[in-house]
């Protein structure tokens, strides 16, 4: 039933750790190669820092399989230089559709502005994105990247000190010790680390179970999200398809908490709920099918020390909304910036204290959307059915129900507004979306977008506002790029209206991460160097 | 003559709607149908426009079989 096994994308080799007379020292080891560790190995390895990944297979494994790529994500594998495949091979989808029952009720469009690089979704196999960040990286390592990824590589044991940490890892020819300097766990869900080191991991669980096939088929449905409440054709509590590339389909079915799970997988019963839904004519092939049900939870912090916890590993959400991978792509781009640097000695220790600050922040957001649209698709007491229920009677006559539908809320960019690295707004007239913590909006320059004139490290953006003749890098504080543009790179205005709003000039402290640490009306070298030693760590806030 | 509002007009629709959810916590149905009897009372005496709460039951109404 599954599609032929494609080549391992990591295949093992022995290690050289094995015939080492004493362990070897390496400055970061990921652990996992989902796409949070991936993303981290990226970010490490293009800013020449050297980076391990371990991971227990040698590719994708069977676990989670996330198809919805937000924006964001999309937008920070640009920065990596590897968005483009994605782009090219994801199906791009911006409209979403909710019935009740066999009625329409609501429809929404996620992206209704014009002007970004990057779609509001691109709906893709995991497996296919995790493809994409190893030929990145592939060719990254080619030119001299220091990324080491290495498949069938187990970590069986992991002792943390002031320090570091010592791993056991477990490969086909015997086990090795190393040492890590830093340890970031990206292994997931059930990770094992977390395991090991005997942390919390604390929230609600579901009573609620979802069955879950991809199927391959060429049909007349559109690219768009489609989800049910009480569908006509019954086949669960409520269902949810979505397209994918190569006319595969990604189907769920809401079917309870008591369910005989092998049972309820067995092909002739996935394909009667399928058939209620696609008609008993349709054809197609069942590609994978699986049950989950899930959690709303995180972890107390996500630094212990000098391990780090990024991804599923870290937070756990329903998958509605598209929360889960998102927010663990957006984990390592901004763990990875911030270990570059503390790793080089442009910032102190201190600021690694905001991953676990900004992140955390960004997942009980996540938490909190997520706890709602699970409690509005599965409520939980009769009261709660009945309001349910209520709204989307209502959502079908009266537009002013249809904010209440919550069918998922979907991924969009975190803000770090009230985190510790942001400065205060100090752009009178500045629009909303471009306030100091928010990630960059992007923009369609002359030539090319925003975003990717903006590249990583810290950077001055200078709108209508002149820069100095000379950037004085302060005391300690990291490289400072500059990007000056006028009015001629603006062709559309929606630079201007992105970023300047009522305000005539403007100038934007920009981070690594794309998240715009402060901003004013002109240069200003005292307000710059303080706003760049606040985003670098150097300030106390607390 | 005021029209009834039936397009959204709640800031926060998702907080709003938790809050409404959460305020049933620990209800039993004759206690949750109880605390929507006073909600109703409430917010009908906030609107105040005897037409506007007609109007309003009448949006309510069921909907016809179709």
């Amino acid at each position: 039933m599954a599609d032929m096994p494609e080549p391992p994308l990591y295949p093992y080799a022995p290690p050289r750790d094995l015939g080492a007379p004493a362990p070897l020292r390496y400055p970061v080891v990921v652990v996992g190669a989902g796409p949070v560790g991936l993303a981290l190995a990226l970010d490490l390895g293009l800013q020449g820092q050297p980076v391990l990944v371990l991971d227990d297979h040698e590719g994708p494994g069977d676990g989670s399989r996330a198809i919805c790529f937000s924006k964001r994500s999309l937008e920070i594998a640009d920065r990596y230089g590897c968005a483009a495949g994605m782009l090219d091979k994801g199906v791009v989808w911006k409209r979403g559709k909710v019935f009740h029952r066999d009625r329409e009720i609501y429809e929404f469009d996620l992206l209704p502005e014009s002007g970004h690089r990057c779609p509001a979704f691109v709906n893709l196999q995991q497996p296919d994105f995790e493809r994409f960040m190893v030929a990145r990286i592939r060719q990254a390592q080619r030119d001299g990247a220091p990324i080491e990824l290495r498949g069938r590589n187990r970590v069986e044991a992991a002792a943390p000190d002031a320090g570091g940490a010592d791993l056991t890892v477990a490969t086909p020819d015997g086990s090795y010790r190393l040492r890590a300097d830093w340890l970031v766990a990206c292994d997931g869900a059930r990770s094992s680390l977390r395991g090991m080191l005997g942390l919390d991991f604390e929230g609600r669980v579901f009573r609620d179970s979802f069955l879950i096939a991809d199927i391959r088929m060429t049909g007349p449905f559109p690219a768009e999200r489609r989800f049910w409440f009480d569908p006509w054709f019954r086949s669960g509590a409520s269902a949810l398809m979505h397209k994918q590339p190569d006319d595969v389909w990604r189907i769920d079915f809401q079917i309870g908490w008591n369910v005989d799970r092998a049972e309820e997988l067995k092909e002739d019963n996935v394909r009667r709920r399928l058939d209620a839904m696609l008609g008993e004519d349709a054809r197609y092939d069942l590609l994978w099918t699986s049950i989950y049900t899930f959690q709303c939870r995180r972890m107390r912090r996500f630094r212990h020390g000098r391990v780090f916890f990024a991804g599923d590993s870290a937070h756990q959400v329903s998958p509605f909304g598209a929360r889960g991978c998102n927010s663990g792509i957006q984990d390592a781009e901004n763990l990875g910036w911030k270990l570059g640097m503390v790793l080089r000695g442009e910032a102190p220790e201190a600021l690694l204290h905001s991953y676990c600050t900004e992140r955390r922040a960004a997942a009980d957001e996540n938490i909190r959307h997520s706890t709602r649209s699970t409690d509005f698709i599965t409520p939980k007491s009769r009261t709660s059915r009945l309001f349910r229920d209520a709204v989307l009677d209502l959502a079908a006559r009266h537009p002013f129900a249809r904010p209440m539908v919550n069918s998922g809320r979907l991924s969009q960019a975190a803000s770090y507004r009230n985190g510790p690295l942001t400065g205060p707004d100090g752009l009178p007239g500045g629009p909303a979306g471009a306030r100091p913590g928010a990630a960059c909006p992007d923009a369609p320059l002359t030539e090319g977008y925003l975003l990717n004139r903006l590249g990583g490290g810290f950077t001055l953006l200078f709108l209508g506002a002149s820069p100095p003749e000379s950037m004085p890098a302060g005391a300690g504080a990291p490289p400072l790029r500059q990007v000056v543009l006028g009015a001629g790179d603006d062709p559309s205005g929606l630079v201007r209206d992105r970023y300047l709003g009522q305000a005539a000039s403007a100038v934007y402290l920009v981070r690594p991460d794309q998240h715009i640490g402060a901003r004013w009306p002109g240069y200003d070298a005292a307000a710059v160097r303080g706003a760049l030693r606040l985003a670098c760590g150097m300030e106390r806030t607390e | 003559m005021t029209e009834l509002i039936l397009t959204p007009n709640i800031d926060d629709p998702d907080g709003f709607y938790a809050e409404l959810i959460a305020a049933h916590d620990g209800l039993d149905d004759d206690e949750s149908a109880a605390l929507n009897a006073r909600l109703i009372l409430i917010l009908a005496n906030h609107v105040g426009d005897r037409n506007v709460l007609s109007q309003a039951l009448h949006a309510a109404a069921p909907a016809p079989a179709s």
